[in-house]
Parts: structure tokens; sequence; C-alpha cells
């Protein structure tokens, strides 16, 4: 899986961030940075639930 | 004697206790958007599904926020009721304006208050132990932490709290007259232009000060005012009643309440669940229509206005299994209580911030806390944007 993120769509909502710690966070701000592109095991399902979440739908997911 | 005539209230702001009425769950069942008038007398469409309520909240492009006109009140400039209220403004003047506020509300900037945040409720809960039961939480505790806490982020004075408060719930109040509630829109506007001028003065380590100093250029007086009498209101409005209402549905299922106040681990999620079951704003800004389209298979005229309730959508089996069921053990961090799109709550890491720290800490302050009337009798907040309590006689 490769995590995508589109800062201009982001508004700085920073639901990953609270989902997905390892994966996302925000720089100074708000906009989201990612951390893990690939993420694995059970940060891969924190990030499914990140883009789940996501209200801007700034996030996608890529499966590899 | 005279009594008050009882408003009739929209359907999608009306509530059944903690539950959308049972009308509005109808709708959800029948294909297509439902039909509801808004409180200007205008028609609208009920948007209720989860899936479509994403749809029109997630497409600022198709729905505007800024699309209905605001009630003029006399002295009011034009376009200075709408200036800064990020609420009822589109892209790209939304953009640039939230752009501004969002590092202050990074999870990593909330996390960083937490200890202040645990402070304030703290001595509230000194203050209820030392007075002794009964108490009323809702002056006693879930309007004032909240209220503290916006006060400081901002840099706004507590002591002027009667005056806020009460021009707060008068804004929302539904059974005032229109006029009436923008009227008192606009007081709230020359309080905050006396604290900008202040902070403008002298900037301090506060939101206003912050504000001031780092984006003076690119914000006019107006949308500063516009910026911070928001804050104000949504800062402590919403949060206050969910704190409130939050708690009473808690001690109706004292198993779960008790899960809450033992395990740390469940607290992010239990606040979700309570989130996405109380869904106390009925509906965002209600959205227009920018051109001739379809939701839900229902054709949508260019300038329609559609209502999107956001407790019908949470209580959706789209969303969750068994949705009219509280459970604060399951994951459900999708709900649209905090809306979508770009105008999701810009203050949701703080709000979340506050009653992931004040619900275990009620608890376990009081681990016997229980209604002082019976369930019958509490004082719904009915007719008012934000859902919640008026009161809530406890006991311990
Ligand atoms: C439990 C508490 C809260 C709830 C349920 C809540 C709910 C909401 C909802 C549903 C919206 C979207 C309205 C729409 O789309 O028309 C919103 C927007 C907003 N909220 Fe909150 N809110 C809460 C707490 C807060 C706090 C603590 C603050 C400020 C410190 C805040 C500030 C805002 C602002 C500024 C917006 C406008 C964002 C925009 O238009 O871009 N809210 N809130
Ligand atoms: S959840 Fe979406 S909008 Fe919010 S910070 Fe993350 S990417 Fe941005």
């Amino acid at each position: 899986m490769k995590i995508k993120a589109d800062r201009d769509v982001c508004i700085g909502a920073g639901n990953c961030v609270l989902a997905a710690e390892n994966v996302f966070d925000q720089d100074d701000d708000a906009i989201v940075v990612v951390l893990e592109e690939s993420p694995q095991d059970e940060d891969a399902e924190s990030a499914r639930n990140a883009v789940g979440s996501c209200p801007s739908g700034a996030l996608s997911i890529e499966e590899t | 004697m005279a009594t008050a005539q009882a408003p009739v209230l929209p359907l999608h702001m009306r509530r059944d206790r903690f539950d959308p009425p049972a009308e509005i769950a109808a709708i959800r069942e029948q294909p297509g958007l439902g039909r509801v008038t808004t409180p200007i007398g205008r028609p609208a469409w009920l948007v209720t599904r989860y899936e479509d309520a994403r749809e029109v909240l997630g497409d600022a492009t198709r729905f505007s926020s800024a699309g209905l006109p605001v009630i003029p009140v006399p002295g009011a400039a034009p376009g200075e009721q709408r200036s800064g209220n990020l609420l009822m403004l589109d892209p790209p003047e939304h953009t640039r304006l939230r752009r501004l506020l969002t590092g202050e509300f990074t999870v990593k900037r909330i996390r960083r208050l937490q200890p202040r945040i645990a402070e304030i409720v703290d001595a509230q809960l000194d203050a209820m132990e030392q007075a002794g039961p009964p108490a009323d939480l809702v002056p006693d505790f879930a309007l004032p932490v909240p209220s503290l806490v916006i006060c400081e982020l901002l840099g706004v004075p507590y002591a002027d709290r009667a005056e806020f408060h009460s021009r707060a719930a008068k804004q929302l109040d539904l059974t005032r007259p229109l006029e009436e509630r923008g009227q008192v829109a606009m007081e709230s506007r020359a309080y905050m232009g006396e604290l900008v001028d202040r902070a403008f003065a002298e900037p301090g380590d506060d939101m206003l000060g912050m504000l001031v100093r780092e984006h003076g250029d690119d914000l006019t007086r107006t949308e500063l005012i516009g910026i911070s009498s928001l804050l104000l209101i949504a800062g402590h409005e919403t949060t206050a009643n969910m704190l409130a209402i939050g708690t009473l549905a808690l001690l109706r299922h004292p198993e779960q309440a008790a899960v809450v106040r033992d395990d740390p681990e469940a607290t992010a999620p239990a606040v979700e669940e309570l989130m996405r079951f109380l869904s106390v704003v009925h509906t965002g800004v209600p959205r227009v229509a920018t051109a001739d389209t379809e939701v839900a298979g229902q054709a949508v005229g260019a300038g329609d206005v559609l209502v999107v309730s956001l407790p019908a959508a949470d209580r959706d089996r789209a969303l969750v299994e068994d949705p009219d069921r509280l459970d604060v053990g399951r994951a459900a961090s999708h709900h649209v209580a905090f809306g979508h799109g770009v105008h999701h709550c810009l203050g949701a890491p703080l709000a979340r911030m506050e009653m992931a720290t004040a619900f275990p800490a009620l608890l376990r302050r009081f681990p016997t806390l229980a209604p002082a009337i019976p369930f019958e009798d509490v004082d719904f907040r009915s007719a008012s944007v934000v859902h919640g309590l008026r009161s809530l006689p406890v006991t311990w």
C-alpha cells in the first residue's frame, strides 16, 4: 500500500494524526505530512482508518 | 395567565431527548430527500443518509455555505455580519482565513494544552466537592470548563462570562425572532471589537495577540472580529452541551460510565461514540446548490436550499450497526458530528481533548454520581441551534 496526501486539499483537521500517529503528522500550519508512505500491519490498518476519517478527501491509498 | 406559546420548530431541529425524531428516521428509510421549511420560511431539501450527508458537506463547489442571505440588522455595514465568519464563507476566501487559524489547532498544539485543561477541570471539581451535593452540572461544570479554556486560549476576560454566555445562548435560541438574534450577534461583535482593538494596541501571548502579530496585515479588523466571535461562541456552547448531555447519556448506562471511569484506553473511542450518538449540532449551515444537480437520485435545482441532519446521518446503519444504541466500546470515528468537508470543525482537536479530560475526571471524582431528578423531568434544551441540557441536577 502507498499513502498519498494532497496538501492543497488538506484543511488541517488532524483526524489522520489521531487515527494513525505513526503514519501522519501535521506541519506548523496544520497541513498533513506523511511520515510513513508504506505502512505495515497495524499501522496499515490505522492508515486505512485515517483515510476514511479525513473530512477533506486529501488522503488516498494506492494498493501496490 | 399568559403562557408562552411553544414555537413550532422545523423538523430538522427537533429531538426526542437523545434521539432524532421518529419522522426523520422515517424519511431516512425513503428514497430521495425529505422536505422541510427553514426558520426563515424557505422550503429546503432534508438530507438524512450518511453517504448523502458526506456528499453534500464534502462538495463546497456544488453546495455553497455563503448562499443564504443574512437577515440585515440596522447599523451593520454591508457584508459586516458575514465577515470573518468561516462558517458562512466559501473557498477561496474560506481557505485563506482558515489557513491562518489551523496552525493553532494542530493535534500537537492541543496536546500541549492538556495539563492546563486538566487543571481547569480539577478546580471545577474541587469547587463542586467543597460545596457538596447536590449540584447543577451545567453551571457548575459543563459550561465553565470550555468557557475558561476558550477564554484563556483566545484572550477573552473570563470575568465577562455572564454577558457573553447570555448573548451566545440568545444567538442560538430558535424561539427568538431572527432580527433579535442578528442584533445580539452584532452586540457580540461590538464586544469583540473592543478586545480586538486592545490586541492591536498591545498584542498579548494569546490567540488574538498572535493573529494581530503574525497576520495583522492579512486580516481586516472586521475579519478578526468575525473570527474571534465565532471561536468564542463555537468554543464554549458546543462543548458545554456535549459535556452535560454526554454525562447524562453515560449515567443512563452505568456499565458504560464505569468503563469510561476505569479504563484510560477507553476514553478516546468513548468520546467519538458520544459525539456520534448525540450529534448535538442539528445541522450545519444550510447549503445552497450552485447549479442544477442531483442528490440521492433527486433533482436539485440551482438556488435550492439543502439542510443536512447530522444526527440522522450519524444514526444511519450505513455508518454503524445498531446505530440507536450507545456503545462506547465501538470505533465510530467516521461520524459527521463535527461536520465534513472544508468546514469540518476547526476546534475538533480541542473539543476532543476537553471531553477526553473532563468525562473521566468527573466520573473518577464522584464514582457514585447520579441524576438527582427522574429522567422524565430532565430539562432538555430543545429549540436551540445546539442541542443539550438547560440544567442537570446531580448528586453523589
Ligand atoms: C463538541 C464540540 C463541538 C461540536 C459538536 C462542533 C461541531 C461543529 C460542526 C458540525 C461544524 C461544521 C458546521 C458546518 O459545516 O456548517 C463546526 C465548525 C466549526 N467549529 Fe466546531 N464543534 C465543537 C467544538 C468546537 C470548538 C471547541 C471550537 C473552537 C475552539 C469550534 C470551532 C469551530 C469553527 C471555527 C468552525 C467553522 C469551521 C469552518 O467553517 O471552516 N468548534 N463545528
Ligand atoms: S485528516 Fe485530512 S484534512 Fe485533516 S489533517 Fe489529515 S489529511 Fe488534512
